[in-house]
C-alpha cells in the first residue's frame, strides 16, 4: 500500500471537505500502509478471524479511509462523501463504517479496547491480533495506563500498540505541555516489550512486528518516532495543522510536494 | 440480590461460554461461586473501573457477553464515557452490573452510595436499565435479559433475604409489577426500597388508606402503558426511591404524566439533597432523607388530605 496514495487522498479529501486534522492523518500515513499493506491479516472486513484495528487517535480518520479506499472497501462516491450529510465518513471513525472495528474519537478509551479485543482472541483459541494506533498525547490519560498495566499482567502478546510519537498536540508540543519523557522507558517499566523505530518507513515497521512472539511474553509497543504533518513542508512539526484547513493555494503547494498532481 | 446474582449468573455461564464475569476488584463473600466454577471467565482487572469497560467493549466485539462488576457509583459514574462510547455507541451486549443502589453504603459514605445512577444510565438511549427490588426479582430479571443484544445496566442491592411482598419474583421488560391494590392512593417504587414502600402501605391500611403499590423494575425499556393506566386512576401518586428525586423514578413517572396530559399529581419521595456526610445505619440514612416507612405514611397521610 502506497504511504504517497494516502497522504493524497488526505489532502484531496481534507480540502475539498475543508475540514482540519490535516497533520495528524499526515503522520500516521506510514504506519497505516504498513499495518494495511502486509501487517495486518484482514481478507475481509468482515472476517471474524481478522486482526481488529483501533485507531485510538481517531482524529486521524482521513488516513484510516484513505486505506479502506485503496484495500478495495470503500468506494471512490463514498470517499467522496467525506464530512458531507448523511455520511458515515466524518472526522472520527464509525464502527457503522465497513471496515472500522470500534468507533473512537475520544483519546484514552481505544487501548483498553484493543486489549479487550486480544483477550477475547485468546479465550476463544483466535491466532488473531489486535493492532491499536495511539497518539503520544494520549498518553496524557490516566486511563490508558490502566490498560497498560492489564495488557502486561495478563501477558497479551497478541496486543500491538504503535505511538504516534510526533510530539505534538492540539495547544502545543508534548514536552512543554506535559511532558512524557522518557516514553519508552515508562512503557518498559510497565512491563512491554518496547521497540523505538522510525515511523515513517513501512518496512522497518513490518519488519519490527514480523519479528514479535506471538504466543508467550508481553504485549509489544513500537514507538515511532514521526513527523506531524509530514511530507507537506509548511506543516511540518506546526502546532496550527491540528485544526487548520487548507487554502487553495496550499493545497496546490502540498500535493506538489508529495508528488502529486492538482 | 448480590448473592442472586451471582447465583443466577453461574447457571447461565454453564449453558453458555459466551458470558464472563469482570470485577474492578470488588464482590468479596459474593463472587465466589462463580469465580471458582468458571475460573477462565473470571476477571479481577484491578482497581480501574474505566478499563474494565473498554475491556469488555473488546470482548463484546468478538461475540462474548461480558459482565463487569462494581459498587453502584464505581461502575457507572466512573467509567461513564466508556460505557456511553463502548457498549452504548457500539450496541454490544456488555452488561454493567452495580452493587448498593441508594444508601445501601450507609457507614461508607457518600462516595459509595448510588444516588443519580438511574438518573444518569436512562438519559442513554438504548442501554436497558433495571433496578430490581428484591432477589427474587433479580434472578427472573437476569433469566429474562441476560442475552438481550444490546447493553443493559443491573442495579442491584446488597440484600439477599428481603421479600417485597406479593411481588413473587415477577419481572418483565417493559412491565411494572402491582404488588397491592387499593383505591385511595397510588405508591410507585424502585430497587430494594421497594419493601420500605410496601411496610408503608401496610400501615396506610390500618389508618384507613388503601394504597396501589407498584414496583418499576424494568426502568428503561419504561413501562409507559402499566403506569399510564395506573395514573389515570388517581389523583395523587407518591414515587418511593433511594435516589435523587431529579432524573429518577420521580422524574420518569412525571414524564408520563406530561406526555400523557394526565392530571395524576406526583409527590417525589427521595433523597433531595446532598448527603451531609453524617454516618448511619440504612434506616438512619432513611430517616435522614425522610424515607423511613413512619416518614413515608407521615407524607402519604399529608398528601391525601388525612
Amino acid at each position: 500500500m502506497s504511504p504517497r496514495r494516502i497522504r493524497q487522498i488526505i489532502l484531496e479529501q481534507s480540502y475539498r471537505a475543508h475540514v482540519g486534522h490535516i497533520g495528524s492523518a499526515l503522520c500516521v500515513a506510514d504506519i497505516i500502509a504498513a499495518l494495511y499493506g502486509n501487517v495486518m491479516n484482514v481478507p475481509r472486513p468482515d472476517d471474524p478471524e481478522r486482526d481488529r484495528f483501533v485507531l485510538s487517535k481517531g482524529h486521524a480518520a482521513l488516513a484510516l479511509y484513505a486505506a479502506l479506499h485503496l484495500k478495495g472497501w470503500l468506494s471512490q462516491e463514498q470517499l467522496d462523501t467525506y464530512c458531507a450529510d448523511h455520511s458515515l465518513l466524518g472526522v472520527h471513525p464509525e464502527q457503522a463504517l465497513t471496515g472500522v472495528d470500534f468507533s473512537t474519537g475520544s483519546l484514552g478509551h481505544g487501548l483498553s479496547f484493543g486489549a479487550g479485543a486480544a483477550l477475547a482472541a485468546r479465550l476463544q483459541g483466535s491466532a488473531r491480533r489486535a493492532f491499536v494506533l495511539v497518539s503520544d498525547a494520549e498518553c496524557n490519560e490516566g486511563s490508558l495506563w490502566e490498560a497498560v498495566m492489564f495488557a502486561a499482567h495478563h501477558r497479551l502478546s497478541n496486543l500491538i500498540a504503535i505511538i504516534d510519537m510526533n510530539g505534538q498536540q492540539a495547544l502545543g508540543y508534548t514536552k512543554d505541555v506535559l511532558d512524557l519523557s522518557p516514553l519508552p522507558a515508562r512503557w518498559r517499566a510497565f512491563g512491554w516489550d518496547v521497540h523505538e523505530i522510525d515511523g515513517h518507513h513501512p518496512d522497518e515497521i513490518a519488519g519490527t512486528i514480523a519479528g514479535f512472539d506471538r504466543a508467550t511474553g508481553p504485549p509489544h509497543v513500537l514507538i515511532a518516532r514521526t513527523v506531524f504533518g509530514k511530507g507537506v513542508s509548511f506543516m511540518e512539526g506546526r502546532i496550527k495543522w491540528h485544526y487548520w484547513p487548507m487554502s487553495n493555494e496550499e493545497y496546490c503547494q502540498a500535493l506538489r510536494e508529495i508528488g502529486a498532481k492538482p | 440480590m448480590r448473592g442472586a446474582f451471582c447465583q443466577t449468573l453461574s447457571e447461565l455461564a454453564g449453558r453458555d461460554a459466551r458470558i464472563l464475569l469482570l470485577t474492578g476488584d470488588l464482590g468479596y463473600m459474593a463472587l465466589e461461586p462463580f469465580a471458582e466454577k468458571f475460573p477462565g471467565r473470571f476477571f479481577n482487572v484491578g482497581v480501574a473501573e474505566q478499563n474494565m469497560v473498554g475491556l469488555a467493549t473488546g470482548l463484546a466485539e468478538a461475540g462474548l457477553i461480558p459482565f463487569v462488576y462494581s459498587i453502584v457509583t464505581f461502575a457507572t459514574l466512573r467509567p461513564y464515557e466508556f460505557i456511553r462510547n463502548g457498549p452504548i455507541q457500539h450496541r454490544w451486549p456488555v452488561r454493567i452490573v452495580g452493587i448498593g443502589g441508594g444508601l445501601e453504603y450507609s457507614h461508607q459514605g457518600v462516595s459509595h452510595q448510588g444516588l443519580e445512577d438511574v438518573g444518569v444510565m436512562r438519559l442513554q438511549p438504548g442501554l436497558t436499565v433495571i433496578a430490581p427490588a428484591d432477589h427474587q426479582q433479580t434472578r427472573a430479571a437476569l433469566q429474562a435479559t441476560w442475552d438481550l443484544p444490546g447493553p443493559i445496566y443491573y442495579r442491584l442491592g446488597k440484600d439477599d433475604k428481603t421479600i417485597v411482598p406479593g411481588l413473587d419474583g415477577r419481572f418483565s421488560l417493559g412491565r411494572a409489577q402491582v404488588i397491592r391494590e387499593g383505591g385511595d392512593l397510588l405508591i410507585i417504587t424502585m430497587g430494594s426500597i421497594a419493601a420500605e414502600a410496601a411496610a408503608a402501605a401496610e400501615a396506610l391500611s390500618a389508618q384507613g388508606v388503601a394504597s396501589t403499590v407498584m414496583v418499576v423494575a424494568s426502568v428503561s425499556p419504561v413501562p409507559v402503558e402499566d403506569l399510564a393506566a395506573l395514573l389515570m386512576q388517581f389523583p395523587v401518586a407518591l414515587t418511593i426511591e433511594a435516589h435523587y428525586t431529579v432524573g429518577g423514578l420521580g422524574s420518569l413517572v412525571s414524564e408520563v404524566i406530561a406526555e400523557r396530559g394526565l392530571s395524576c399529581r406526583v409527590v417525589r419521595c427521595g433523597v433531595k439533597t446532598m448527603p451531609t456526610g453524617l454516618s448511619g445505619d440504612l434506616n438512619y440514612l432513611y430517616r435522614a432523607h425522610g424515607l423511613s416507612r413512619e416518614a413515608l405514611v407521615e407524607t402519604a397521610l399529608r398528601e391525601v388530605g388525612k
